[in-house]
């Protein structure tokens, strides 16, 4: 029971970092895709402001996934590890290098460094996605089991290169989303149809690998496909896919705060969904969520950590989304930090 | 990748990748986790002082080192992350067998951070545009989710140094886990205290330093005095505590874990009147060879008499202890740190005296050349703390529950040798630039000050951004107007 509890929080955690640490890769995208120095200059000027106070905060989900996984299912952690090493190994440099580029990246005045932080930060942006989606493929098609050792198989196969197709073309649509949004609040009307269009086309290259990856699971994936095709999964995806109408109409009219509500809801119901499909087991079809339980005093104290935890997060988070979507946090600028005069 | 050859390749093959490579990003991280920990509450005194007494100065540095915090503690994200993934990469079998146990602290830590991180974002950005005070307020909890944090980690830690909370059943696995006894375990007070002031006085040294070298190099102006007193005046008043709190740990070192503290003193036989050794080298038979040797002390720092019986390395068989090698390494950390704390501790009652005396800063150059140098020292003491309790506990990861090598990955070693070195690489490159940028903002800020100092001309700092136009500047409104504009 309580082992079913942490589990949900787990997959909502999981939604959590798809949600949030999506739309920042997805800038990490947009950042890559803008062109040159010149000719990307707008696009690069607002991802870089719109990230800057919220980046670390989206990024912590994943601890917190990471977290979950080894203290409330210590086996699960310990076979995710074992099978996936390679892509967990890959996404957890390009972790370190998105996050280094991004951060030296501001406070940089030269081209030549703001380019080569910038490509840093780009390329992993994209290529850490990628990863994270492969060895979740790996754990949805069933290929990882208690005792798998590292190997190729293991996340180089259909499900798995979908799955992290998938998680970049997610990013991508994620990112456009919530930059159209920024490009009005940062007043750059410019901006506004640049990303809206390719929130647009995001959402389209995700509904046709969303398709594609349908069939690649029917045939690879059996337990998921089910899963996906019956009962409460299958209600998260008609959900996801209704949230993805939603979007490309409020794309089209104005956009304004509810497009970001209605894309989280695509992505975080898509998350919910393959959750659903994967019951009872944590890794399909080997490992449930009863088996991989932690011992129970654990699980309960865990559930109660989390629970004050979000008593004291969720408040603060929300203060933080509030202020910046109010403009109300900003960078400081030269002129502030060189002077003595700056007001307090 | 082929994995069928390394499936009964012996354990020791990766054993060793696997702990340089564990070993190299946490002593890397644990030069940042001080800023992390202390510098924002450094930031809030100073930032307190600034409003309290209207004084423009206090704020522009603590602004300024709000700044230096946002790159700070992104580049510490990054490599915390990379521990939580090293977790799962390199000791799944720690994890595994006992995530469930000992894992709930990260529980706390993982939370505590992200509540840190919401609040540095907020006070970081937060400058510009919120009241001062409602800003200073938001500000105000990130000391507390910073020892939050602190607490998290150094439960896990201390439940590795002396784990308990849990019975094994007939094969071995941990069960009726008992989260409460898992976390507050005998370690875990000394340890916590122990780290909690040894955080904020590295992190008072090392911004203090800063501005010792401003004054070594002629810059005595108030800006200067204030960003040297400040943190110099909290590192001062904790370094003593710390000398306490630090005796203290040892002994409990003694008490709930005998063998790591034969190691830290080189002790090779149980004996009452054991001598201290300063230094020296342990031999493979026993014997000590060099170092100074100081007949009973050994005794009675243990238990405040010669009469004092030390447990040494030989109660116990030799694959459950530390080898000569590691209890040698573990004792010169041991000693190295507790040079340098004593060092701190004559630094800080220099200044301690002549304030009491003249209330004034000390004025020898040889006190700032000092102070200069207690910044690295204390990194220096910190790293090597750490590296004294974790080879002092070898071979065991889970003390006298699981072996180091019992815990390691079954990836290929040469996997890992790879991932050592492009970690290596990137790590370098990782900490250059951020050293190079901390100068960067240094020299950019000194200019702008010596531009004030000329009265030269209103330097308009966006034209020199590559990137589009800016919001404007806010008007007014602030708390302080400058009175002195030279900072």
């Amino acid at each position: 029971m309580t082992a079913d509890l942490i589990a949900v929080v787990l997959l909502l955690a999981v939604a959590a970092y798809a949600c949030a640490g999506g739309t920042d890769y997805g800038a990490g995208f947009w950042d890559l895709t803008a062109g040159g120095a010149e000719r990307g200059k707008r696009p690069r000027w607002l991802i870089d402001h719109a990230m800057a106070p919220v980046w670390e905060v989206n990024n912590v989900w994943l601890i917190f996934v990471l977290v979950i996984m080894w203290t409330g299912f210590p086996t699960l952690f310990q076979t995710v590890f074992s099978a996936m090493w390679l892509p967990l190994a890959l996404a957890a440099m390009g972790l370190v290098l998105r996050g280094a580029g991004f951060a030296f990246r501001k406070p940089s005045r030269r081209l030549v460094d703001r380019r080569l932080y910038g490509a840093v930060f780009a390329v992993a942006s994209v290529v850490t996605p990628f990863f994270l989606g492969t060895a979740v493929g790996g754990v949805a098609s069933g290929r990882v089991a208690q005792g798998t050792e590292a190997s190729a198989n293991a996340w180089a196969n259909p499900t798995s290169l979908m799955f992290g197709l998938v998680a970049i073309a997610t990013t991508a649509f994620l990112g456009a989303v919530f930059l159209t949004g920024d490009a009005r609040r940062f007043d750059a009307p410019d901006l506004v149809g640049y990303f809206r269009a390719r929130a647009l086309g995001g959402l389209a290259v995700l509904t046709v690998l969303a398709v594609i990856t349908g069939f690649v699971t029917h045939e690879d994936s059996p337990h998921v496909w089910h899963g996906l095709t019956h009962g409460l999964g299958l209600f998260f995806v008609v959900v996801a896919g209704a949230a993805a109408l939603v979007t490309a109409l409020l794309l089209l009219r104005t956009p304004g705060t509810w497009v970001r509500l209605a894309a989280v809801g695509v992505v975080a119901s898509a998350v919910i969904a393959w959750g659903m499909a994967q019951r009872p087991y944590l890794v399909p079809t080997s490992l449930t969520v009863a088996d991989a339980a932690g011992s129970p005093a654990t699980l309960t104290w865990l559930a109660i950590v989390t629970l004050v935890a979000l008593l004291l997060v969720v408040p603060a988070v929300v203060l933080l989304y509030w202020l910046d979507t109010h403009g109300e946090l900003q960078e400081l600028t030269e002129a502030e930090l060189g002077e003595g005069d700056g007001e307090g | 990748m082929p994995t069928s050859f390394h499936l009964l390749a012996d354990a020791p093959a990766q054993l060793l990748p696997a702990r340089e490579l564990m070993a190299f990003t946490l002593a890397s991280h644990i030069i940042l986790v001080p800023l992390g920990v202390a510098l924002p509450f450094i930031t809030l005194v100073m930032h307190y002082r600034g409003l309290r007494r209207n004084d423009a100065t206090a704020l522009l540095l603590a602004r300024r080192w709000s700044a230096v915090m946002a790159v700070q503690f992104a580049l510490g994200i990054v490599t915390g992350t990379v521990l939580s993934f090293e977790f799962g990469l390199l000791w799944p079998g720690l994890m595994g067998r006992w995530g469930d146990v000992f894992g709930i602290g990260f529980g706390v830590e993982a939370w505590a951070f992200f509540l840190e991180a919401v609040l540095i974002a907020i006070y970081l950005y937060g400058w510009r545009r919120l009241k001062p005070r409602t800003h200073f307020l938001l500000g105000l909890p990130l000391p507390a989710a910073a020892l939050l944090g602190a607490f998290g980690i150094l439960a896990a830690n201390s439940w590795m140094n002396t784990p308990q909370g849990f019975s094994l059943d007939p094969e071995g696995n941990p069960v009726d886990v008992n989260v409460w006894k898992a976390i507050f375990t005998p370690m875990f007070g000394p340890q916590y205290w122990h780290f909690v002031v040894a955080m904020i006085i590295t992190a008072g040294f090392m911004v203090a330093g800063v501005y010792a070298v401003g004054w070594l190099r002629g810059r005595r102006d108030h800006y200067h005095r204030l960003g040297f007193a400040v943190p110099f005046t909290i590192a001062a008043v904790a370094t003593p505590v710390q000398f306490v709190l630090g005796d203290s740990i040892a002994r409990s070192v003694f008490h709930k874990q005998p063998v790591k503290f034969a190691a830290m003193e080189i002790v090779w036989k149980t004996d009452t009147r054991v001598p201290e050794y300063l230094f020296g080298r342990l031999q493979e038979d026993g014997t000590v060879s060099g170092g100074i040797k100081i007949p009973l002390l050994d005794s009675v720092l243990a238990g405040f008499s010669p009469d004092t019986k030390v447990v040494g390395l030989t109660s116990v068989p030799a694959d459950e202890r530390p080898t000569a090698t590691q209890a040698t390494i573990a004792h010169w950390a041991f000693d190295i740190m507790v040079l340098i704390g004593s060092a701190l501790v004559l630094l800080a009652l220099w200044y301690g005296l002549i304030w009491l005396r003249h209330r004034r800063l000390p004025a020898s150059a040889w006190f700032y050349r000092s102070a200069a140098c207690a910044g690295v020292g204390s990194v220096v003491a910190v790293e090597c703390g750490w590296i004294a309790t974790e080879v002092g506990r070898q071979p065991w990861i889970v003390y006298q529950n699981m072996r180091v090598a019992d815990a390691v990955t079954s990836t290929r070693s040469t996997s890992l040798w790879i991932m050592l070195g492009v970690v290596m690489v990137v790590y370098v490159l990782l900490f250059g630039s951020f050293l190079v940028v901390l100068l960067k903002m240094r020299t950019r800020w000194r200019l702008a000050d010596e531009q004030r100092a000329t009265g030269g001309a209103a330097h308009v700092p966006e034209a020199d951004t590559p990137y589009g136009p800016r919001a404007p500047l806010p008007a007014g409104g602030g708390a302080a107007r400058a009175e002195d504009g030279r900072p």
